[in-house]
């Protein structure tokens, strides 16, 4: 049995997702500091237009508005209670507008991370992060997700934990973490450092990546970490529109539709194969992003430099993989 | 580690020997002997401030340049806290009623909508390591919550967190009520967050982004030398 996902995997070379969710949202009126996924119920018009905005756009897969539906993050809206509902409704808005599309198109059930930190540095325990993303993910597939899609995961043990959510749901899932700390995750994960995790998975992703993080550039670092650390498995590219600024009472990212178009065929010539954008990304940047794609010949695989001169410079001198690794501090004495 | 087995007691080291020890206990986040040296130390007789300037705040300061150098990442720098907050505790009650000197005082918070409480709570250890009062609303704060801290506490500094992209433009709604109010002028304005950026922090009318919990200790203390200066000098 195969998923609408791999289906097409394997006849495309590339596949284009999504752009933002929530910064898209914000343009639609959503207010600062509410939760997107009340949306669902509350003006599911606009969720259905959101998701519109992608498909139309060219995009083969879009994730559902559910990124913050766990409930330890509804808990802050007083909606804990209501993962189930939430979940299952921003999947079936999804459902319709993929099944309208005229072409196969899969709808990715977006899962964000709990916030809260895991034992032993923080109080979430692996079983209860478990159970979090579980209850998430039985109600996005009773929804009608075709996959799962964990996304802005920082700590491997969250990774894991999710991982492990999905494999209870029996669902197909693609896993991405968000590289945003000199070329870490915010917990020090290296890309090199996921490609071993998810191949030790007992319950191992479609695909695997990078979303959000810091900007165009250093997503494709991240990228080009993953296919040096030697992956045969499909490497998902979701980065930012560039970095937010604040023009006129609203969040704006500084990345052009030009840009981000030749950051997605970038992206490819590195080696991803499902390419995306994340916060800021339009629905006019997707398409700029499907038309290069469409158009542009693939080339070789580019350098740093390259990458740096095309899409700008990188946040951090290294991103702690290969020769460029830290060194240790010198210790004066180890205990015992 | 096995490749060292004797013991290490940390009562026979002098102290010029137990004081890195302590920075390098604190390092690698080891709460038990980081309480031992402090307990070693006021037993020897130093003042609290000393042991806290000395011993726990230089240490966090290397945590903090690491971090910053990224050579540490937020595990190790959470459990280095956490040891360091263990120091505090033995500490905090004597530094009161020995009447310690304080750098200035901070409130803190997590915006509205927002959860994520990672770098906000390492912000105020780093700045209680450091010398700072800090009170810390928690996570989704909204800006009566502030107003009314900010109102009972009469801190130097706000301080505001933000993850997430949905959740940092509220930093600009407690901004814009303070200066309504004619109370922004009052506060040093100090915010952070992954998504934020330089620019951000100006937009929205900041005093300052800080992009890490090490650079929002500097930049904490310079601002607040500045409005001293100023207040000695106005």
């Amino acid at each position: 049995m195969t998923d609408a996902l791999s289906r097409l995997l394997e006849t495309r070379d590339w596949l284009m997702a999504d752009g933002a969710t929530g910064t898209n949202l914000f343009n639609m009126g959503l207010a600062s500091g509410e939760a997107p996924e009340l949306w669902n119920t509350d003006a599911p018009d606009k969720i259905r237009a959101l998701y519109r905005g992608a498909v139309e756009a060219g995009s083969d897969i879009f994730l559902t508005n559910s990124f913050g539906g766990n409930a330890s993050r509804l808990k802050l809206h007083d909606a804990q209670g209501r993962v189930a509902e939430l979940n299952r409704v921003a999947a079936e808005l999804g459902r319709d507008i993929a099944d309208a599309a005229g072409r196969p198109v899969v709808v990715a059930g977006s899962v964000g991370p709990t916030g809260e930190i895991m034992q032993p540095m923080g109080p979430l325990s692996y079983a209860s992060a478990v159970e979090i993303f579980h209850e998430q993910a039985e109600a996005l597939k009773s929804g009608g997700a075709d996959v799962l899609w964990v996304e802005t995961i920082s700590a491997p043990d969250e990774f894991k934990a999710a991982a492990e959510a999905c494999k209870l749901a029996e669902m197909p899932w693609c896993g991405t973490m968000s590289f945003d700390t000199a070329g870490r995750t915010m917990m020090g994960v290296t890309s090199a450092d996921l490609v071993e995790l998810v191949e030790k998975l007992p319950a191992k992703p479609i695909a695997f990546g990078a979303n959000c993080g810091v900007g165009a550039s250093d997503l494709l670092r991240t990228v080009l970490g993953f296919a040096a650390a030697g992956t045969e498995r499909p490497i998902i590219a979701k980065g930012n529109a560039g970095i937010p600024k604040y023009v006129d009472g609203h969040i704006h990212y500084d990345g052009t539709p030009e840009l981000m178009a030749d950051y997605a065929v970038l992206a490819r010539d590195c080696g991803a194969t499902i390419i995306g954008g994340c916060c800021g990304t339009t629905p006019e940047h997707l398409r700029a992003m499907r038309a290069a794609l469409e158009t542009r010949p693939r080339g070789p695989r580019p350098s740093l430099d390259e990458i740096a001169s095309r899409l700008g410079g990188f946040s951090s001198a290294s991103d702690g993989t290969g020769d460029s690794e830290t060194p240790a501090r010198t210790r004066r004495r180890r205990r015992g | 580690m096995a490749e060292d087995d004797d013991d290490l007691i940390l009562s026979d080291l002098p102290d010029e020997e137990l004081v890195p020890q302590m920075h390098d206990d604190l390092y690698d986040g080891l709460k038990d002997e980081v309480v031992e040296g402090v307990e070693i130390l006021l037993e020897r007789g130093w003042t609290p401030y000393r042991v806290l300037t000395e011993a726990l705040v230089a240490g966090m300061t290397i945590v903090g340049n690491d971090f910053r150098d990224g050579i540490l990442f937020v595990p190790e720098v959470l459990l280095a806290a956490n040891a360091m907050k263990a120091g505090m505790g033995i500490l905090k009650p004597l530094l009161v009623e020995t009447g310690a000197p304080k750098l200035g005082k901070m409130v803190i918070g997590t915006v509205k909508g927002d959860i994520h409480d990672i770098g906000k709570n390492l912000v105020s250890m780093m700045m209680e390591g450091a010398g700072f009062e800090v009170v810390d609303l928690g996570i989704n704060t909204d800006v009566d919550e502030y107003l009314g801290a900010l109102e009972k506490e009469r801190p130097d500094i706000l301080g505001m967190s933000a993850l997430l992209t949905t959740t940092m433009p509220y930093m600009k709604v407690v901004i814009d009520t303070l200066t309504e109010k004619g109370l922004r002028d009052d506060y040093i304005v100090l915010v952070g967050g992954a998504p934020l950026n330089e620019e951000f922090g100006r937009a929205i009318g900041a005093d300052a982004y800080c992009r890490d919990a090490a650079v929002a200790v500097e930049t904490a203390k310079a601002f607040v030398a500045r409005k001293h200066n100023q207040a000695a000098a106005g």
